[in-house]
């Protein structure tokens, strides 16, 4: 006997693809189950990386702008208007050897999964990068940062370095602009990859300074930041950036570690799909930054989410008779086992 | 189950945390900060669970900066767990409400 629950459409990951996938599906009345994540600082928390936002000012129909928590509140809003569940919690594990696929939240290593679900949408996103160099995570929270907006305040009239050159590395150098006394960029290459109004914005400003072609090699300070050790990738040479606040915006990796092994990725770890939003598993869906290294935007992110969730309905439909036996007797009682054999056992 | 959380302040920060004959757990946190309300209820559920042997507060960084400063907190949200007015453990940015249990659990 098992006791774990049935869906139709799980959704894991809940920023603008997840979402939106959250809102058609829920239209569609397939009661989405969508499992948000935990609360972190770093990107992969509940409503993804805008969380750690301000101001979206290029998401169609705010031509005000609007801040990011907020955009991602209403969308939350309106996916559980029609009905979409939320659980707070990450997937630890999953299963998609097998239909329906199952989904570990909590224990991994328990011998049931959480949850079972006959289609899988996949909206993880993607995270932060970090440098990897010395003392920059024991100087974590004490002067290095993965959120700008959460610890730009305590930078009042200090000098801070920003670490990348596109969008987001901008943006936040924008923002700590604000309080910082100095805001240096510092950048691998002699050209932004940022977009036009950002460029012509950070080099407006006076406070923001640039220092090109250099990398990070080391974070100085004992109890707290210092500085940074830099290594011009040109000429060789280093020269110390003396700086009490340093936030880092290299880039990003794909949330993928979940599936490795059972969905066909990139070198980089983007998952791979085809006719849409189909990944290599039958039943499987993946959009938003997880499947995109090119356009990582809010508003494709949600595009590719719409996406997801038609290509999940239509998939669905598409089962026929296959969908007609456990899913009904499940969702009404929740006492029969799923019919259709169970992967989740390993054998082991 | 929501519990009582008390709200610090630079001036009662030393006489409510030192008087504590519970640990205290304080939330160091500011209305601007998105990671700091996502916390928000666990540390209500928290607050609720741990009744008894554990107190929970909160003081907004942004109204009582010398208490931020004086324990150097250069990043919220910042947790810091106070047993009998000494600082024993820091927790700094958003953690799920399972990891911050295990955190706490060998302090209570």
């Amino acid at each position: 006997m098992t006791n774990e629950e049935f869906r139709e459409v799980t959704i894991i990951g809940s920023g603008p693809a997840g979402l939106t996938a959250a809102i058609y599906t829920a239209r569609a009345n397939l009661r989405p189950l969508v499992i948000e994540g935990e609360p972190s600082s770093t990107g992969d928390q509940p409503g993804g990386q805008l969380m750690l936002t301000t101001e979206v000012e290029n998401y169609p129909g705010f031509k005000d702008g609007i801040l990011g928590p907020e955009l991602m509140g209403s969308l939350r809003a309106q996916a559980e208007r029609f009905g979409a569940e939320y659980v707070t919690a990450k997937a630890h594990r999953v299963d998609l050897s097998s239909r329906p696929f199952g989904i570990w939240v909590g224990d991994p290593g328990a011998s049931e999964p959480t949850y079972r679900t006959r289609a899988l949408i996949i909206a993880t996103g993607a995270r932060s990068l970090m440098l990897g160099v010395p003392a920059e995570q024991r100087l974590l929270g004490h002067g290095v940062s993965t959120c700008a907006t959460c610890d730009g305040f305590f930078f009042r009239g200090q000098d801070i370095a920003v670490v990348g050159g596109g969008d987001s590395a901008i943006e936040e150098a924008i923002f700590l602009s604000r309080f910082g006394s100095s805001v240096t960029v510092i950048h691998r290459r002699k050209e932004l990859r940022a977009s036009k109004i950002m460029q012509d914005r950070a080099f407006r400003n006076d406070k923001i300074r640039f220092r090109w072609n250099s990398v990070v090699e080391e974070v100085l300070g004992d109890g707290s930041v210092q500085g940074v050790r830099l290594r011009d990738v040109v000429t060789g040479e280093t020269s110390v950036l003396p700086v009490s606040g340093l936030f880092v915006a290299i880039g990003h990796a794909p949330n993928t570690d979940l599936f490795r092994g059972q969905l066909d990725m990139d070198d980089a770890g983007y998952l791979l799909t085809h006719e849409g939003t189909r990944t290599s598993v039958e039943g499987v869906f993946a959009c938003g930054d997880v499947q995109d290294q090119v356009y990582r935007q809010a508003v494709t992110a949600a595009g590719s989410g719409c996406m997801a969730a038609i290509d999940a309905e239509r998939w669905l439909e598409s089962l026929g008779d296959e969908r007609e036996g456990p899913a009904a007797a499940s969702v009404g009682g929740g006492a029969s086992e799923p019919a259709v054999p169970l992967g989740g056992q390993d054998g082991s | 189950m929501a519990g009582e959380i008390t709200m610090l302040s630079d001036a009662s920060f030393d006489e409510e945390v030192k008087s504590s004959d519970q640990p205290v757990l304080v939330d160091f946190w500011a209305e601007w900060c998105g990671p700091c309300k996502m916390i928000a209820p666990i540390l209500e559920e928290i607050a609720g669970e741990k009744a008894g042997s554990l107190r929970v507060a909160k003081l907004n960084i942004d109204e009582n900066l010398e208490t931020a400063r004086r324990f150097e907190v250069m990043s919220i949200p910042t947790l810091i767990l106070f047993k009998n007015g000494e600082p024993q453990h820091r927790i700094i940015g958003a953690k799920g409400k399972g990891q911050l249990l295990q955190e706490l659990q060998t302090y209570l």
